[in-house]
């Protein structure tokens, strides 16, 4: 067991948890960012670097502070670490660079994105980006591509977290998803766009933390806050069948994993339960998912007086999360 | 004339085939490491040498060897990075050229004390007809004994295979090269574990650049202390400098550490003094990841001390005054040179090398190659010069392998000791045509 305090917070941990675990564990004030790391899937994290932290002290018996700043996804807590966060200048402002650099490329097209409401690159803008862009050059652009029927991958809005290819080489069987060329013209690709055939591909767009994998079957079809959350599952013999089923109006608009906290699911579920099964009839339904009180997706579901705007824009106060509301 | 010991044979004709090579003593370290000595002892004297390593950390690479874990039933490797693509840097291109059987018997050794049956020596794809010549002179080992099975009548067993990589800068980085090795995307590992736990094929590994293995025999040979007595303070040994650039006498040339970089640069033994009775503007020491120094600073410290060609002098001063002796690819810059059009091509070249991993690294060298083609163009604004130095910063020490600090120093230095330059180009872009004159050959024609 390693005992870890993080921004003056303290928690005992196996050996062997991650900084940014142990800081999940303490919960989401001192937390860092993710944009890269998904829990459910080996080797995933390092790569976006927005998670970076300051390690003051790095264990009770050598109490030297390290001398980078490190990605505490992928950096093991060692007993007596004393790591900053927020607490620290350099890590607001690493972060705050990071954000401009996933930024630069980004073609900021969320009115027309069907992640907006639900993208994680629009939530860590806001928290940790500046206002305005320093930069006057043209982004890079990509042609649309086709995953098999269902996926569309826009690549122009790729930040390069490499989940997908996680979830190709780990989910799926016959890896065909990778990355093609290198530095800022890199390419997530199924190679030739060769169609991803295989019944959890769709999970793809589950990880996908911007809108560069969207669901075909729902492209379009709605701003992800007029729809309406539920807890629903299903007997499913090829996954658990636990989803959460996306109304609109009566209709079954889409259907995707269960997500926590951290906006990562629970567990994944076949493309049957996520691209076939569009009726209420097809689902048991257990009840509202709850939503976080800051997501956009709740704005429409409770009473004015519930929601008290001024308490979103401070970032040190813990979510209340409430049941969205309005069952049909 | 000062010592030689990596290129001491290198004029004697024929010293690249097997038999010259052994008639000048060749492969004598192999006979004594295997038949006389243990695989500590031999540790023991390259940590007693401070032999380090010399592809551009300069980390002790007695103390990396004694970090290899050795864990019983699990393979262990020595791999030798001859990935050698920093611009600036040819040295282990000549060694392996001239004298491949020096890298061949420092490999034999090393493998042996570090317990190794299996090496493997990853050449950059550039250089294929280096490979030709590795792997005739390996064929020539095996058919003497020196390679395969019960090396000497020993108990020892080693193969050694050439890898060609295939083109890209990034798989000089370590873990890089381990993954291509690994027939992989050469993208670097996460660190850690670091490759002496967990290397190639998740074995404990150990990576080495050509020439730290080629001082391994001399070092076995004479034993550490005689290594160790070459050289100054912590900058022990020979160096081999890959002098370029506008000097009377570029090339590949051995020093013992400890000699002034003023008496490198112009006395007739090594480079000559500057090309056309020019002066000195500026020096980029190290190869091209590390900080460029202006004439004066380059010559005498800041405390006005004479620069010795060392790792610690050249180091003094730290990055505000100093620099590195990284990979000793050493590039003399003349008072005709614009910094802002050399830096533009560095940073090109970073942009183009980044793995695109990281995003720091992926999208800033990208961004710094941008705003400085249009500084060097003339459309630039100070504000750019300001912003260049911000990324530079936020990139510096954020990315998960030292690609993103190599494409920072060069912009952080340049900005540093030639603002002035830079706030040129901005405030009289008329006057950029007059230096572009070394790689324009429509102004010259003009001109």
């Amino acid at each position: 067991m390693a005992n870890i305090t993080i921004d003056g917070q303290t928690i005992e941990v196996a050996d062997g948890t991650t900084i940014l675990q142990a800081a999940r564990m303490i919960g989401p004030e001192v937390a860092p960012p993710t944009m890269c790391y998904y829990s459910k899937l080996k080797t995933s994290g390092g790569y976006c670097r927005t998670c970076l932290v300051e390690v003051s002290k790095g264990s009770e018996k050598d109490p030297r502070p390290m001398p980078k700043l490190v990605a505490s996804c992928r950096t093991a807590v060692m007993d007596g670490m004393e790591v900053k966060n927020i607490t620290s200048a350099k890590v607001i402002e690493a972060r705050k660079s990071v954000v401009e650099f996933l930024l630069i490329n980004h073609p900021l097209d969320c009115p027309i994105c069907d992640q907006a409401g639900e993208c994680h690159l629009q939530d860590l803008g806001y928290e940790h980006g500046s206002a305005k862009t320093r930069t006057d050059f043209e982004r890079r652009t990509f042609e649309k591509i086709d995953i098999g029927p269902k996926i569309q991958l826009h690549m122009t809005r790729c930040i390069l977290c490499f989940r997908c290819v996680k979830v190709a080489e780990q989910i799926t069987d016959g890896r065909v998803h990778g990355v093609m060329n290198r530095g800022d013209v890199s390419e997530i690709s199924t190679y030739i766009e060769q169609a991803i055939d295989n019944d959890f591909s769709g999970n793809i767009i589950d990880v996908c933390p911007v809108g560069a994998l969207t669901d075909k079957t729902f492209r379009f079809k709605s701003r992800v806050w007029f729809t309406k959350p539920m807890n629903a599952h299903r007997n499913c013999d090829k996954c658990s069948g636990k989803a959460v089923i996306w109304y609109k109006g009566d209709d079954v608009a889409r259907v995707t994993g269960r997500k926590d906290q951290w906006g990562e699911v629970e567990e994944f579920i076949c493309n049957t339960c996520r691209f076939d099964k569009k009726l209420t009839s097809d689902w048991t339904i257990e009840g509202p998912k709850e939503i976080s009180h800051q997501s956009v997706i709740s704005a429409n579901h409770y009473p004015a007086n519930m929601v008290k705007p001024r308490e979103l824009t401070l970032n040190n106060i813990k979510p209340i999360t409430l049941i969205a509301g309005e069952i049909k | 004339m000062s010592k030689k010991i990596l290129l001491e044979h290198i004029n004697v004709p024929g010293i690249e085939t097997l038999e010259v090579y052994r008639s000048k003593g060749g492969y004598s370290s192999v006979e004594k490491a295997l038949k006389t000595m243990t695989q500590d002892a031999i540790v023991e004297e390259v940590k007693k040498s401070g032999l380090r390593g010399r592809g551009g950390a300069g980390f002790p690479t007695g103390m990396k060897w004694s970090f290899l874990a050795k864990p019983e039933g699990v393979a262990r490797y020595l791999v030798c990075n001859a990935d050698e693509s920093e611009p600036g840097t040819f040295k282990d291109r000549y060694l392996m050229e001239k004298i491949p059987h020096l890298l061949i018997e420092g490999m034999i050794t090393s493998s042996f004390a570090l317990g190794a049956n299996t090496s493997y020596i990853y050449v950059r794809g550039e250089y294929f007809y280096i490979i030709k010549i590795l792997e005739k002179a390996i064929d020539d080992a095996y058919k003497a004994g020196l390679l395969g099975k019960n090396i000497l009548g020993t108990d020892y067993s080693l193969d050694l295979h050439v890898q060609a990589g295939a083109g890209a800068y990034i798989c000089g980085e370590e873990t890089a090269l381990l993954e291509s090795l690994e027939g992989k995307r050469g993208n670097p590992r996460i660190k850690p574990p670091f490759p002496a736990i967990a290397g190639l094929y998740a074995c404990p590994t150990i990576v080495n650049n050509v020439e730290t293995l080629a001082a391994v025999p001399s070092i076995v040979n004479n034993g550490g202390e005689w290594y160790a007595g070459i050289g100054i303070g912590r900058s022990t040994g020979t160096k081999l400098i890959s002098a370029s650039g506008h000097i009377n006498k570029p090339g590949v040339y051995e020093i013992e550490m400890g000699i002034t970089v003023e008496d490198f640069i112009y006395s007739d033994e090594y480079c000559g003094g500057i090309k056309n009775g020019k002066k000195l503007k500026a020096v980029v020491a190290g190869g091209s990841s590390v900080p460029i120094l202006p004439a004066d600073l380059i010559l005498t410290t800041a405390n006005g001390e004479k620069r010795l060609m060392s790792y610690e002098s050249l180091a003094d001063g730290g990055f505000a005054s100093g620099t590195m002796l990284g990979s000793g690819g050493f590039i003399v810059m003349d008072e005709t040179t614009s910094i802002v059009e050399n830096l533009y091509t560095f940073a090109r070249f970073y942009h183009h090398e980044s793995c695109g991993q990281c995003s720091p690294c992926r999208e800033g060298t990208a961004w710094m190659e941008k705003i400085l083609h249009k500084i060097k163009d003339g459309h630039g604004t100070l504000a750019d010069v300001d912003l260049l130095w911000e990324i530079q910063s936020k990139i510096e020490g954020n990315t998960i392998c030292p690609l993103g600090d190599a494409a920072a120093w060069p912009v952080a230095s340049a900005i540093r000791h030639f603002k002035a330059e830079f706030e040129d180009y901005v405030k009289n872009p008329s006057s950029i045509s007059k230096v572009k004159h070394y790689h324009n050959m429509n102004n010259l024609a003009t001109a």
